[in-house]
């Protein structure tokens, strides 16, 4: 049991190397921070056109969300990361990890607003459009708000699954969260900060999951 | 045009390299075979046992609420941070595995926790009458839950535990983190002994072809479960 917990649990190990872990959470931070917006609006954007357009171009959208639903994001990443340096693009680290989030995140997102949007009732856009709103006013200001209303609980879901991914970025030694618990192992020699790092993903993600649920069994029982 | 040929399409330079591709291919799709059936069945398993928790009795509230904070821990943990801890921090303990196994029990403990959420809601989703109409037509609580209620929960189950079973396929790859030979490792050691991306080109159009019938499966399930 002493030897789990001096292994494990080692509250000395990560006491000394918890300035590199919050550093190592910062960066996970500030790519959560740069990633959501950019995804959030990506996704509306794709969802309002395919909302309103015509069956081509809805299939169009359809696609290339698909395309980037079925892609793994650590293969993505990989390939912005070192396939693209061997073609002469370059792209600066931080920008090549939002851009791999991004494009995942924006097509669940996507899906997610889609459906959303569906369910706000017809003669609301009708309404609208007949009271001499333009089309982005109608979107933006009447549409969007219900749409991503009826499907808060999934949208906040997937914020938490952009938070959780973020780790995937330590695959190319970018140092956030989990490459720096990784870092402090090795110094360490003991995995005490892995299990840390774990907690601290756990100690942020988890009252935000349980909002979503929360949002979700009150929207069922409504 | 032509450039972008040579360095993405370069299909020459892999004529050595397709036997090792197909070969990674296979591992990807065992890989993500064995966690499925990791995931799935014990989710299944854990949604049933946090059922039969549900009384008042001290043992089972324990029981209950151990189920419930492994679901919400793994569901808040990142699948790379749980295999980076299997693969690195277990030998600690003495017990060393494979990469193979530490991938497919790292995605799999994380699959099988989001399969019981799905489990337990579809089931608690069932109205309250069918189990008072198993139960006074005669069936035990056994037979009710199998005959009359898990049928219908199965069906609530499909869309969201496609999408999950998805999303754990495509979590396989973070296997190469921890050196699985999978289709992702292999086709980017070939593409930097190579200095040449076109095997890694080729490694994304492979998982593109064998994901992209699975999303379309989850949106036609979805659009099925939007209309009903």
């Amino acid at each position: 049991m002493n030897e789990i917990i001096s292994n494990f649990f080692n509250v000395g190990v990560v006491v000394q190397v918890w300035p590199l872990l919050m550093r190592g959470l910062g960066y996970t931070l500030l790519l959560t921070v740069v990633c959501l917006p950019l995804s959030v609006a990506l996704a509306l954007a794709l969802a309002c056109v395919s909302d309103t357009s015509s069956r081509p171009l809805r299939t169009v959208i359809a696609l290339i969300v698909d395309f980037f639903r079925a892609i793994p994001p650590l293969v993505l990443l990989i390939f912005l990361f070192y396939a693209l340096p061997l073609a002469n693009i370059d792209i600066p680290q931080f920008a090549a990890a939002a851009i791999a989030l991004v494009l995942n995140n924006a097509s669940y997102f996507t899906e997610i607003f889609r459906s959303g949007l569906a369910a706000v009732p017809v003669g609301q856009r009708e309404a609208a459009r007949s009271s001499g709103m333009s089309w982005t006013k109608t979107m933006a200001l009447v549409v969007a708000p219900q749409g991503v209303r009826n499907v808060l609980p999934d949208a906040i879901g997937n914020g938490v699954e952009l938070f959780k991914q973020t780790a995937i970025v330590s695959a190319v030694s970018i140092q956030e969260l989990l490459r720096a618990a990784q870092i402090a192992q090795g110094m360490a020699f003991n995995p005490s900060p892995l299990i840390a790092a774990a907690l601290v993903y756990f100690l942020i993600a988890w009252p935000l999951m349980r909002l979503s649920s929360r949002l979700e069994h009150r929207a069922i029982s409504r | 045009m032509e450039q972008l040929g040579h360095y993405f399409f370069n299909f020459a330079s892999l004529a050595d390299s397709w036997g090792d591709i197909a070969r990674a291919f296979g591992t990807t799709i065992l890989v993500s075979i064995l966690t499925l059936l990791l995931g799935i069945p014990l989710g299944f398993v854990l949604a049933l046992i946090r059922l039969y928790a549900t009384s008042r009795n001290r043992f089972l509230a324990l029981v209950r609420f151990v189920l419930v904070f492994y679901a919400d821990f793994f569901r808040c943990v990142p699948q790379l941070v749980v295999i980076v801890v299997i693969f690195f921090a277990l030998p600690y303990a003495g017990l060393s595995l494979t990469p193979i196994a530490s991938t497919v029990i790292g995605v799999g403990i994380v699959l099988s926790a989001f399969a019981e959420e799905v489990f337990w809601a579809a089931i608690i989703r069932v109205p309250k009458g069918q189990w008072e109409a198993g139960r006074s037509s005669g069936l035990g609580y056994v037979a009710t839950l199998f005959i009359v209620i898990l049928p219908q929960a199965a069906k609530m189950s499909v869309a969201p535990l496609t999408n999950r079973g998805l999303a754990a396929s495509k979590a396989t790859t973070l296997g190469s983190v921890v050196a699985v030979p999978d289709l992702l490792s292999v086709t980017s050691s070939i593409q930097s002994a190579q200095a040449n991306p076109t095997a890694l080109t080729v490694g994304a159009i492979l998982f593109v072809v064998l994901f992209m019938p699975l999303v379309w499966l989850c949106r036609v399930l979805e659009r099925r479960m939007e209309t009903a």
